[in-house]
């Protein structure tokens, strides 16, 4: 990796969202509109003795979430193009590394889910009173770090579309089992045992035990950390894996 | 090392197709070398060879000296795809820059490789915004920006107005003088004449190669792209010779 070549690839990849303005409007007023949803949805809703509200439960995983789905949809797309469009040939004719431009969507949409959760976390903290007994800053780095998985299990996907219809498929294959199997809708050690083996084997798994960490104790866990370093492990991982499928030879 | 490209026995098959049979050639330093032929005549191929970017079934090509794709040749090629290869949502300006980082020039150097094609007065406009041409001339600058030993230029002039042509045809030259090889495509028999040397390649093989005026001479006629149709039929008269026109 050359620093240089890497930090000119983040601000590109920054500077092609920034003269998107409607994704960038889109990726910023969504997840907090849908919160709004939610908010409403719950709202006469009581909390169960002994446990968090409702919306707070739900809340605090769909901060997590956002990045997570949005950043691996827009990833997919964005290399999906630079294949399609010739630019990823071109690039791996030139001095940049392939882990340049890997950590270079992995740094710029990183950064973007940072935006995105830390609107999305203010929304919910300031207008619809959502209360977490860790601080909001564990929430963003939470999803921050789930922001950075998307865009690895992103960049590997793309290798295996052809087309932007077959890329967008990878969505539900890749985002609804974890979603499923995360432990919103059912808690984890209610499930079968099988699924929750599967559920072991998926890092958003991790990710919302680490959010409700965050939503039931006051300073950060020793469990907490764990599971951040599991959701990073797998982005690492997924990101040596996207390196294997760039190759700068091609038929 | 007078030979800026040497290609020995070079086969390319995708599928079961074979789209490069056996092409041997050289390509001399500071020249520019027009590499012609039908559509699908394996062009884009060869180019993707020299450049390092394609899987080859056998044979060698050597680029400045070393194995085409080396790391060492990462800053000393440039290369221009046939379809515009640069970033549709960033202004012309931004690619040229991020390119030229790339090769570790300036900003500065990348302003001058954008108005050396015809540009300066787009460069704060997107390059989705632009003509097919000027989108074409956009990925131009991009491939010059690091002022590369050896250029491969896929079809550039495709969709450029006569004047930007002869432009374009003149700045080669003038890169070639001051000792840079260009390798260009086209499929426009007109820009033949304008070249050093020829490659004229037809169905995966290599028909002749050689320069404008031996080609005329070898065959008889003035006229290259009469020239080249007699160098094909006779090619295809005998289909296992490769086609020594001079």
């Amino acid at each position: 990796m050359n620093p240089t070549i890497l930090a000119a690839t983040t601000g590109r990849i920054l500077r092609q969202l920034r003269h998107d303005r409607r994704t960038v409007a889109l990726l910023v007023v969504v997840p907090t509109v849908l919160l709004t949803l939610v908010y409403f949805m719950y709202a006469d809703q009581p909390a169960p003795p002994g446990a968090p509200s409702p919306f707070d439960r739900v809340a605090l995983v769909m901060l997590g979430f956002f990045p997570f789905i949005i950043m691996f949809l827009v990833t997919s797309i964005a290399m999906l193009r630079e294949r399609t469009s010739g630019t990823l040939e071109r690039l791996l004719t030139t001095p940049l590394g392939k882990l340049d431009l890997l950590f270079g969507y992995g740094i710029a949409f990183g950064l973007a889910g940072v935006v995105q959760s830390t609107v999305a976390a203010a929304a919910a903290y300031r207008l619809l009173g959502l209360t977490t007994a860790g601080s909001a800053g564990l929430v963003v780095l939470i999803a921050a770090v789930n922001a950075v998985l998307a865009v690895a299990l992103g960049l590997f996907c793309s290798a295996f579309a052809r087309t932007e219809f077959q890329a967008v498929q990878f969505m539900p294959v890749v985002v609804a089992p974890q979603l499923l199997l995360c432990g919103l809708f059912v808690p984890r050690d209610q499930m079968a045992g099988w699924l929750q083996a599967v559920s072991d084997a998926l890092p958003l798994s991790y990710a919302v035990e680490a959010l409700q960490e965050v939503g039931a104790h006051s300073a950060p866990t020793g469990l907490m950390w764990r599971d951040v370093s599991i959701v990073a492990g797998a982005a690492v991982l997924a990101l040596v894996l996207a390196a294997a499928t760039l190759r700068r030879r091609s038929g | 090392m007078d030979d800026a490209i040497a290609v020995r026995d070079l086969v390319v098959d995708r599928g079961r197709r074979r789209v490069l049979d056996g092409i041997g050639c050289t390509v001399p330093r500071g020249t520019v070398t027009g590499l012609l032929g039908p559509s699908g005549s394996g062009k884009t191929t060869l180019m993707r060879a020299v450049v390092g970017v394609q899987t080859i079934s056998s044979g060698t090509v050597t680029v400045l000296g070393h194995p085409a794709g080396a790391a060492e040749l990462r800053h000393r090629v440039g290369y221009l795809t046939q379809a515009p290869s640069v970033y549709a949502d960033l202004t012309v300006r931004e690619n040229a820059r991020y390119f030229a980082t790339l090769q570790g020039r300036s900003a500065a150097d990348a302003d001058a490789a954008v108005g050396d094609v015809g540009l300066a007065a787009a460069a704060g406009q997107l390059v989705g915004t632009l003509s097919g041409g000027q989108r074409s001339r956009a990925s131009l600058a991009c491939a010059l920006v690091g002022e590369p030993e050896l250029v491969v230029l896929d079809e550039p002039t495709v969709g450029q107005d006569p004047v930007l042509r002869a432009d374009l045809w003149a700045r080669f030259h003038a890169l070639a003088a001051a000792g840079t090889t260009l390798l260009v495509s086209s499929h426009v028999m007109d820009e033949a004449a304008r070249c050093d040397r020829l490659l004229l390649i037809r169905q995966g093989r290599l028909i002749a190669d050689d320069t404008p005026d031996a080609v005329r001479a070898a065959t008889g006629v003035d006229d290259l792209e009469e020239a080249f149709l007699r160098l094909i039929r006779a090619a295809g008269a005998e289909p296992t010779g490769t086609g020594e026109a001079a």
